[in-house]
């Protein structure tokens, strides 16, 4: 009787025992990454490097401009969807290629794309973003940039908007997914 | 070259350059391009407060940290060198509208007549800054990313996730800027 109830707790414990910060970390997010490698800390400065790349890629393309934001919402301008129709183009040419020709990172692993399982949480969290991107005028991207630009009253947004994924931390047990 | 790098770039220019952060983290490091979770990140490494969504090893994921901190700097950068001194080029109808609540400054991407430190002290500054700042950090981790992680990543690897994620996010934009927005820019 004990141990047939036991039995299933000690599997799960060995398999959360393997994975469990993985899959903790999974949870909600599509940027998730597991490399068997490990790395000196500095070596995380050629993100540091290619984030800048994207920051003023963000800021010239005005990306992070509250006028083009509401004109994107406003229907009032092809900017924004050109802006996102080429990115989304661009990459899935290259996530192809990827695919294709099995290419490699720079250390020699192969390359993983993670699949994603729909949840209602993607509409609901979806909608609710949305509304705040018409507020801000910025999702979370730009608003790191626009605190670099000289916007520094965003650092406020900023710092709701971490409050925000605190909260939404808080109440996940008990929001629809 | 220089005159031509401070105008604001096409969108048939920046688009493609930005689709290219997807191969370039992908190469670089099997990195998944997005922005959002950083946000859990910080929380997870500032104020874990022993809630299991925030119990993880942040240090894993701390490239994504680097590369906020990269993003921030890139608006810096650009606000040093590469700034072009013309007002922000705006539909003339939107123009008219923002005209119509007192928001006439277009000098700058952020509007400077809607945020500054002392609109935090008004309801229509606590509304757009706290509440919309609020709203993005609550909505993108629900939505399990933001327009990086799911409109550009997700969709580029062709994600059905992404996909409902990515029409969501469009609908809140419109149903706020189109039916809330006046409301609030008249407060």
């Amino acid at each position: 009787m004990n141990t047939k109830e036991i039995t299933p707790v000690k599997k799960h414990r060995e398999f959360l025992t393997e994975n469990a910060d993985f899959e903790v970390r999974s949870l909600d997010a599509v940027c998730i990454n597991e490399s068997e490698l490990k790395h000196p800390w500095w070596y995380n400065f050629k993100y540091a490097i290619a984030g800048i790349v994207f920051g003023i890629l963000l800021v010239k393309a005005e990306v992070i401009s509250w006028f083009r934001i509401q004109e994107m919402f406003r229907l009032q301008s092809f900017h924004m969807y050109g802006v996102i129709g080429t990115a989304v183009a661009t990459g899935t040419l290259s996530v192809w290629l990827i695919k294709k020709f099995k290419v490699r990172t720079i250390y020699n692993e192969p390359i993983v794309f993670i699949n994603k399982k729909l949840n209602k949480g993607n509409i609901y969290g979806g909608l609710l973003f949305g509304f705040g991107w018409a507020l801000t005028g910025a999702c979370p991207g730009p608003l790191f940039a626009q605190i670099g630009t000289g916007a520094t009253v965003i650092i406020i947004s900023l710092l709701s908007a971490i409050a925000g994924t605190w909260v939404y931390g808080n109440l996940r047990e008990k929001l629809p997914h | 070259m220089l005159e031509w790098l401070k105008q604001p770039w096409p969108w048939y220019v920046a688009g493609p350059l930005i689709g290219l952060m997807v191969p370039l983290l992908l190469i670089v490091g099997n990195k998944s391009f997005g922005i959002s979770s950083s946000l859990r990140h910080i929380c997870a490494a500032c104020i874990p407060a022993n809630i299991p969504f925030f119990r993880y090893n942040w240090r894993n994921e701390i490239w994504n940290l680097f590369f906020v901190a990269g993003i921030l700097l890139g608006g810096v950068i650009t606000a040093s060198f590469l700034s072009n001194t013309d007002p922000v080029s705006i539909n003339p109808k939107l123009a008219t509208e923002l005209a119509g609540y007192g928001v006439t400054n277009t000098e700058g991407l952020v509007p400077g007549d809607l945020f500054n430190w002392q609109s935090l002290f008004t309801i229509r500054g606590v509304v757009l800054i706290v509440i919309g700042g609020f709203l993005v950090g609550f909505g993108t981790r629900y939505a399990g990313g933001c327009t990086s992680g799911h409109a550009i990543m997700g969709l580029s690897t062709l994600q059905w996730p992404s996909l409902a994620a990515t029409i969501s996010f469009m609908a809140g934009g419109f149903i706020v800027a189109n039916l809330l927005l006046p409301v609030i820019l008249k407060l």
